[in-house]
């Protein structure tokens, strides 16, 4: 299954023309919170319009394919979006466009993983980037972001800040950051970025004073060599500054969780990639071993980069020994467990994104699908050769074995 | 899309490759040891090894990947790795921090024993003037408690310390009255005086026991020699007393190696393994107080020694092997160094030296001494680690004596000859007071020295098994783990 999570209005009218774009939040209809002018009821039938209207709502937002009849009194602020997005639900948070009715859903309430595109920008160009970069002037979106942050539940549990680079403009970012400090300050932060920008004392200065009480920086490091690492992001000099970076958050006492995508270039060195780590990094917080999505440069890059996860499942088992042996977390992402060494499913972990999650047929008859990351169902999945439903008669066999 | 670069791209021209210090010796016909500045070892060719000296090293070739990753070379216009390497010495060096976290009273030199070796000469029981004053007692606890260590450790030795147990009453309570630090308590004891009392005592101020125990009954009272030759049993009864009543982490043992005990390393581990302790201390002889005055120190030589430890350690191992969790000590702790950067502040290893930086000593008549071995060396006459007396010296007046800071200051492996470019610097320490003691010589000439050569051998032996035996290597990794 793959969300919409972007797409163009039907229908829209009433937003006045001294601004561009708007964040909407949808309501239920009875809702009895405190309104926000940001705020929509939100309808799929015309009953559902009727109570709104009847209900005082200046704003209405409808999903539903079917054209609404509205009252002509009504003078207020529509937005019709068709049936497909019918996930949408109370509390969740929209970004649209005036003029071209494009918008995109920029947070949902019942989700465990909302993530915030900060911007398309960024100084490394990595062969399997799943967002490639794009040098244009977004940074409207760091406005977007800050008006949504002011209508997201407090009680959300976690927020990822993704790019692009994440620090492209780095003031701007930090205050962001100093908004969800203060509006959300339940809930944990993590920022992707390459880290190059915390090279820059004055950066890492500035993310420390933020004071965020759970705000992780999670960075990529792809071996524990410059040009191999500098390759895989395609920018000399990205090792020395994402290393610099590093050091300088923790030594400002920073959480850091180091990234690892694996593929045809990082995954036959993870072993000595994860001993350099727990030799010389045993104090960042965390380490993810993530399997590659394949979509974006991935596909592009294929040739390159494909590695059947079951060729590099013993380095990796071996990468996460040293790892846990210096105390220092590990989890591997992305890749199902049919495909991983028994010794690393205690750290295996359903880490991707609901919205582009899901499993192949082979897995209706698999025990472990409950505590299985399953695929990306984004790009052009890969599948490796291993996937195969563990069953208790496998189980079985393999004990024999 | 743009297009994306080839490898070879992001490759440093050879102008732009630096060494970065590094020390290495020879292991073998074709094969050299490296260690890199924070101790990481790596093995090269000799070819390998010439070619990276000379900088004839590629991206892509191989050799660089392997110094790129051992920290032997960096980019001459890169910072990272010096910072990389900076953090981690100083996160290994940070010991230093804790300044004289030891403090250790000697309540009395009186003694109910009579060992040949005793490191401590001995004064024969009813000679009360041979006892620490209260009045003594609390001036050392003056300075104790001025040293900058939040924590500090007041550990009582003697002679035998239990037969002037009032004092160490009134010294814990004093201490206890006192605010301002953490404190922990050691009593090191025979056992031969362990009662009720004592262990109350330990049980309600929270004391740890230390003793010693030399291996099976034969050995251990022909080393320990007293009226009833029944020093082994005492020992023995008096660590299951207190494990018992304090429980099995508040008590340990510590051996001495006499030439007796060489042939017997197996029997004096399984000794260690029976009493239920979790590990053993494999020690060699020290070279001080009575043990050079009857010539015991010069009876068996480096060697010797090493063949009984490399022994010892084996049957460690299998003991791990077969299942039961037991560890030689020493060994843990060069691991840990070998394997992790943790600070370990050990006494007897580490540079700046643990002479005074580490622990004080205040004898029972008030002198100050800079180590244990420093006040064995005065009682046959060596002053070289006296550094004052609690009447009319401050916690600073010793710390900053001109002995101290000569002793440290002469002895630090960071610049001494043969240890400033020695493979296992980083993990060695320097012994001022050993060198001063055989060689007349804080420094020391290391070929000469048996300390030296017991660590080359010792880290040497660590080394091959964590290379060639991964079952064993598997165990020692867990010492070594946080
Ligand atoms: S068969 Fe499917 S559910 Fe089972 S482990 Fe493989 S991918 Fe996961
Ligand atoms: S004492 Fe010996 S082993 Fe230790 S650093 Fe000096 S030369 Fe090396």
């Amino acid at each position: 299954m793959t969300l919409p999570l972007y797409g163009t209005a039907s229908q829209s009218s009433g937003f006045s023309s001294d601004r561009t774009r708007s964040v909407l939040r949808l309501r239920s209809p009875g809702s009895t919170a405190e309104r926000d002018v940001a705020d929509f009821a939100l309808t799929r039938t015309p009953d559902d319009v009727r109570r709104a209207i009847e209900a005082d709502w200046p704003s209405i937002f409808v999903v539903s394919d079917a054209p609404i009849n509205f009252p002509g009194t009504f003078r207020g602020r529509l937005v019709a979006v068709p049936t497909k997005y019918d996930y949408l639900g109370d509390g969740d948070v929209i970004g649209f466009d005036h003029v071209s009715r494009k918008f995109r859903t920029l947070y949902r309430r019942n989700s465990a993983h909302n993530s915030f595109l900060v911007t398309e920008r960024c100084n490394n160009y990595c062969l399997m980037c799943s967002q490639p970069p794009k040098a244009v002037d977004d940074r409207w979106i760091l406005s977007e972001i800050k008006e949504s942050l002011a209508l997201i539940d407090a009680a959300t549990r976690a927020l990822t800040f993704t790019g692009g680079e994440t620090l492209s403009d780095w003031e701007d970012f930090i205050a962001v950051l100093k908004e969800c400090r203060d509006r959300l300050p339940a809930t944990a932060v993590q920022v992707l970025t390459n880290g190059r920008a915390f090279a820059d004392s004055r950066i890492v200065d500035a993310w420390r004073d933020i004071g965020h009480p759970n705000l992780m920086a999670a960075i990529p490091v792809y071996a524990p060599v410059d040009h191999v690492h500098d390759h895989v992001v395609q920018a000399k000099g990205a090792f020395d500054e994402t290393m610099l970076g590093i050091l300088k958050l923790k030594d400002r006492g920073q959480r850091v969780e180091i990234r690892i995508v694996l593929h045809a270039l990082t995954a036959p060195i993870i072993e000595d990639t994860g001993k350099w780590i727990a030799r010389n990094l045993p104090f960042v917080d965390h380490v993810a071993l993530m399997g590659l999505e394949n979509t974006g440069f991935a596909i592009a890059n294929d040739a390159m980069l494909w590695m059947d996860p079951m060729d590099y499942g013993d380095g990796l088992a071996r990468a996460v020994e040293h790892l846990s042996a210096a105390g220092v977390s590990a989890s591997v992402y992305n890749l199902p467990k049919c495909v991983l060494p028994k010794s690393v499913w205690p750290h295996a972990l359903q880490s991707i994104s609901d919205w582009k999650n899901g499993f192949v047929e082979e897995c209706a008859r698999c025990d472990e699908k409950s505590t299985c990351s399953g695929f990306f169902t984004t790009g052009r999945p890969r599948f490796s050769h291993g996937v195969r439903a563990i069953t208790a008669k496998r189980k079985l066999n393999e004990l024999a074995v | 899309m743009a297009r994306f670069l080839p490898p070879e791209s992001f490759g440093a021209a050879t102008g732009d490759i630096a060494l970065l210090p590094f020390n290495f010796e020879r292991s073998g016909a074709n094969q050299y040891l490296v260690a890199n500045l924070v101790g990481d070892f790596v093995r090269l060719t000799e070819d390998e090894l010439h070619r990276l000296v000379d900088l004839q090293v590629r991206p892509g070739d191989g050799l660089y990947e392997k110094a790129y990753a051992a920290h032997l070379l960096t980019g001459t216009n890169q910072k990272a790795q010096r910072q990389l390497l900076a953090a981690r010495l100083r996160s290994r060096m940070s010991f230093l921090q804790q300044t004289t976290p030891l403090h250790i009273f000697v309540v009395t030199l009186r003694c109910e024993h009579s060992c040949p070796y005793c490191q401590v000469s001995r004064q024969s029981t009813d000679r009360s003037r041979f006892d620490m004053s209260e009045q003594t007692a609390m001036r050392a606890l003056d300075i104790a408690f001025a040293s900058p260590t939040a924590r500090i450790k007041i550990e009582f030795q003697g002679g035998e310390p239990l037969l002037n147990f009032p004092l160490i009453r009134t010294i814990v309570a004093a201490a206890k009255q006192r605010s301002g630090k953490k404190l922990d308590f050691v009593i090191a004891s025979n056992l031969a005086l362990l009662d009720n009392t004592v262990l109350e005592f330990c049980k309600e101020n929270d004391v740890l026991l230390s003793t010693s125990l030399d291996g099976p009954a034969d050995l251990h009272n022909q080393n320990r020699p007293r009226p009833g030759a029944n020093s082994h049993e005492l020992a023995v009864a008096g660590i299951r007393r207190a494990r018992e009543v304090l429980g099995p982490d508040k008590v340990g043992a510590l051996m001495t190696t006499t030439e007796a005990s060489l042939d017997r390393v197996d029997e004096i581990i399984d000794e260690y393994l029976q009493l239920g302790l979790d590990g053993i201390f494999l020690r060699p002889l020290s070279p001080f107080g009575f043990a050079i005055k009857t010539k015991q120190f010069a009876k068996y030589d480096a060697q010797k020694w090493l063949a009984f430890y490399e022994r010892g350690l084996r049957r460690v191992l299998e003991i791990n092997r077969q299942g039961t969790p037991f560890r030689e000590f020493y060994a843990a702790l060069l691991l840990t160094r070998m394997l992790s950067d943790r600070p370990i502040g050990y006494i007897d290893l580490r540079s700046p030296a643990g002479a005074g930086l580490g622990a004080l000593v205040y004898n029972y008549d008030g002198s100050v001494f800079a180590s244990d071995e420093g006040r064995m060396l005065a009682e046959t006459g060596d002053d070289a680690f006296r550094l004052g007396h609690v009447e009319h010296d401050s916690y600073n007046s010793l710390i900053l004596s001109d002995k101290l800071i000569g002793a440290i200051s002469k002895s630090l492996t960071q610049c001494a000859p043969e240890c400033s470019t020695c493979v296992y610097e980083s993990h060695c320490g320097a012994d001022p007071v050993y060198h001063h003691a055989t060689q007349g010589d804080a420094l020391g000439i290391k070929p000469l020295s048996a300390f030296c050569a017991r660590q080359k051998g010792i880290m040497g032996l660590l080394l091959d098994i964590l290379e060639n035996s991964p079952e064993d290597a598997a165990i020692l990794r867990r010492w070594a783990a946080a």
